[in-house]
């Protein structure tokens, strides 16, 4: 059976170019780049290239790029960082649809006596700007926005919250998880201090990540040991991936202009296709600003899960922000924070694309998904 | 991803019995749309009280499901006073068994059907009159009969797994104290011999399972909503804790002393602990 994937902001797959340009780091150079001989060396030049692609890729020095072993680093590296220079400052300010790796490090410091605001969204899933404003104070250390959402694809407003954030001369990170790649990023014109993201979700392997910290913005590590990564993340060098990571970065930047333009069409003639065969359901989240690659479409009556397994057995990888794709009793905290009716927050599925992502997968789960929907409602008690 | 059995999956792709019953003489609904869940259980029982023919209709995940399906073979062509000896863990081990998450999938079809017998007998339909129990979790309508029941027949221990059986304090968390008391209860009502007899322990064993026990067990739950302990001194059988977090700020930190923290060191670690705040 093929595997129909849509399920790239989940995890995307090693793109043949990078596994290319790991190889001979797997094999052959094996050496430390910290190393005094040649051999060791000639490694220094190839983390080096990397880490030039990558602040390219960002428009960013390549000294304000340092290499983590996730996004998940990234973020706590962050928070870490900001609080630790800071330590006369009391206050964090973050939104209630951050990923968990912001929103179970926030809450760690509010349990270590940190006043932490969760900035509220509306029924499409935006920030309240003028509240933003509102909650900015002297005494906030870090103000972490995601760049975009994972599950409904939503892409805030970074540059001007970042401005604002500079404005009142507070600390401004993202975590650009799921935007490095599919939508444009120049940090040469957006004052934003720090910035996550991770190697997996574009088309790079598990296990990298890069924690963007502008030059002049005091840090502290949240890994000591090493004088590596000019002493701000100690460990030795992860040379294949970080070497992969750079591959990757480098087609994200030959491709993003084309990939979006393609991951849109698909997108929207997948999102078009299933609400014009399924009747009573709705998209989540804000048509109007979010990536080319993301639908979060919500069925009435359905449950998520019943969905995700149904398609499993055709082959298609989705994913779903219900209760019971967790274990958790409620539908996920990005629904819940958007509102979602309760008659449809059970029967969300995430479909996200790729680079890869073809016309005929498309076209399969056009064909499937609404069969899927059909049986489902046939057996509920909920008719309408 | 969930590790179903096979069962679960061939009920949930081939439902056996779906369908609404338009002869239906019995009806026994529960859940809701909010809750994520719900089940509506048709039965068509003859005048000798043998249930003749059953249909369902199921909203909810695969285990919901398969649940319902499963419980359909069972009850089928069964005298109802014989069908209602089925409890919800019959359902489970019928499909093989459900991750520990999922077990009020099972539970919800006993419901369903007691409350279609109940409908049939002529009797009120069960859950959620309030001569049959106090309304605990008003997120998912559970009521501490529900919980009690849930915790006889599944011999329940913990929150977390009550939580798993009825749903009860799975959402905003705000009658999870109140479970806490309701499994205290419950648990006291078993005579001392049940729980396992354990040697006497030098101080050193006491302190490092006490530390154990705070770290595996009662952190966790304390964790789910915001708060945190530290183990501050063993002293004999006292034992010293202080609370962080949420929890140092919360009126009901008493409570969670002895209903949580004393009450599982008492079960794991030895049975005349007294746990004191710092």
């Amino acid at each position: 059976m093929n595997t129909a994937y849509f399920d790239n902001n989940a995890t995307s797959a090693v793109a043949p170019e990078v596994l290319e340009a790991m190889l001979p780091y797997l094999r052959d150079l094996y050496g430390n780049p910290s190393s005094m001989h040649t051999f060791g060396g000639q490694v220094a030049s190839a983390v080096f290239q990397a880490r030039s692609r990558i602040a390219a890729l960002l428009g960013a020095d390549p000294e304000e790029i340092i290499f983590t072993s996730c996004g998940s680093e990234s973020d706590s590296t962050a928070v870490w960082s900001a609080l630790q220079t800071q330590p006369e400052k009391r206050h964090l300010l973050t939104t209630r649809v951050e990923h968990p790796a912001i929103l179970n490090v926030a809450q760690y410091w509010e349990r270590q006596g940190y006043r932490v605001t969760y900035l509220d969204v509306d029924d499409k899933g935006r920030i309240n700007q003028d509240e933003y404003l509102r909650t900015l104070t002297s005494d906030t250390a870090l103000i972490s926005v995601m760049f975009a959402n994972n599950e409904v694809g939503n892409i805030y407003p970074i540059q001007r919250m970042a401005e604002a954030a500079k404005k009142n001369g507070v600390l401004f990170h993202t975590d650009a998880v799921q935007a490095v790649g599919k939508t444009p990023i120049d940090l040469s014109h957006m004052p934003v201090d720090m910035l996550s993201f991770s190697g997996h979700k574009i088309h790079a392997p598990k296990g990298i990540g890069v924690l963007y910290a502008r030059k002049g913005v005091r840090f502290r590590p949240f890994l000591r040991g090493g004088h590596q990564e000019r002493g701000r993340r100690a460990g030795t060098e992860n040379v294949p991936y970080i070497v992969g990571l750079g591959m990757a970065a480098k087609l994200a930047g030959e491709h993003i202009q084309e990939d979006r333009i393609d991951m849109a069409r698909l997108r929207d003639k997948l999102e078009q296709g299933i609400v014009a065969r399924v009747p009573d359901c709705l998209i989540n989240g804000d048509t109007e600003n979010r990536l080319p690659n993301t639908t979060n479409i919500a069925f009435k009556n359905v449950e998520g899960e019943a969905i995700l397994l149904m398609l499993d057995r055709l082959g298609i990888c989705a994913s779903s922000g219900s209760a019971c794709t967790s274990g958790s009793m409620e539908p996920s905290h990005v629904l819940r924070a958007i509102g979602v009716p309760f008659n449809y927050a059970h029967g969300s599925v995430r479909l996200s694309l790729s680079r890869y992502t073809t016309e005929e997968e498309v076209d399969y789960v056009i064909e499937h998904l609404p069969g899927i929907v059909e049986n489902l409602r046939a057996i509920s008690p909920y008719k309408n | 991803m969930w590790n179903y059995t096979h069962a679960v999956y061939d009920h949930f792709l081939q439902p056996h019995n779906a369908g609404a019953l338009p002869d239906a003489n019995a009806i026994g609904e529960v859940g809701s749309l909010a809750c994520g869940d719900a089940l509506k259980l048709y039965l068509k029982i003859n005048n000798k009280g043998v249930i003749e023919n059953v249909g369902f209709e199921t909203f909810g995940c695969a285990s919901a499901i398969a649940s319902s399906s499963v419980l359909t073979d069972m009850i089928k062509g069964r005298e109802v006073d014989d069908a209602l000896k089925l409890t919800n863990r019959d359902i489970a081990e019928a499909l093989g068994g459900l991750p520990k998450e999922k077990m009020h999938c099972s539970v919800m079809g006993q419901e369903a059907l007691e409350a279609a017998i109940r409908q049939w007998k002529g009797e009120p339909p069960v859950p959620h009159t309030h001569e049959e129990g106090k309304l605990v979790c008003k997120c998912f309508g559970v009521t501490d009969a529900q919980i009690i029941r849930a915790i006889r027949e599944n011999g329940l221990k913990t929150l977390e797994e009550a939580t798993n059986y009825t749903k009860a304090g799975g959402a905003c968390g705000d009658c999870r104290n109140e479970i806490v008391q309701i499994l205290t209860a419950e648990l006291k009502q078993k005579p001392f011999t049940e729980l396992r007899p354990r040697p006497s322990l030098t101080n050193v064993q006491r302190m490092q399972q006490i530390l154990k026990i705070i770290d595996d067990e009662i952190r966790p739950q304390l964790a789910a909503d915001g708060g945190d302990i530290e183990l501050v001194d063993v002293d004999g059988r006292r034992v010293v804790v202080s609370l962080h977090g949420r929890c140092s700020q919360c009126r009901s930190s008493d409570v969670t002393i002895r209903n949580l923290v004393e009450r599982l060191l008492r079960e794991h670690v030895e049975l005349d602990l007294i746990v004191e705040e710092a």
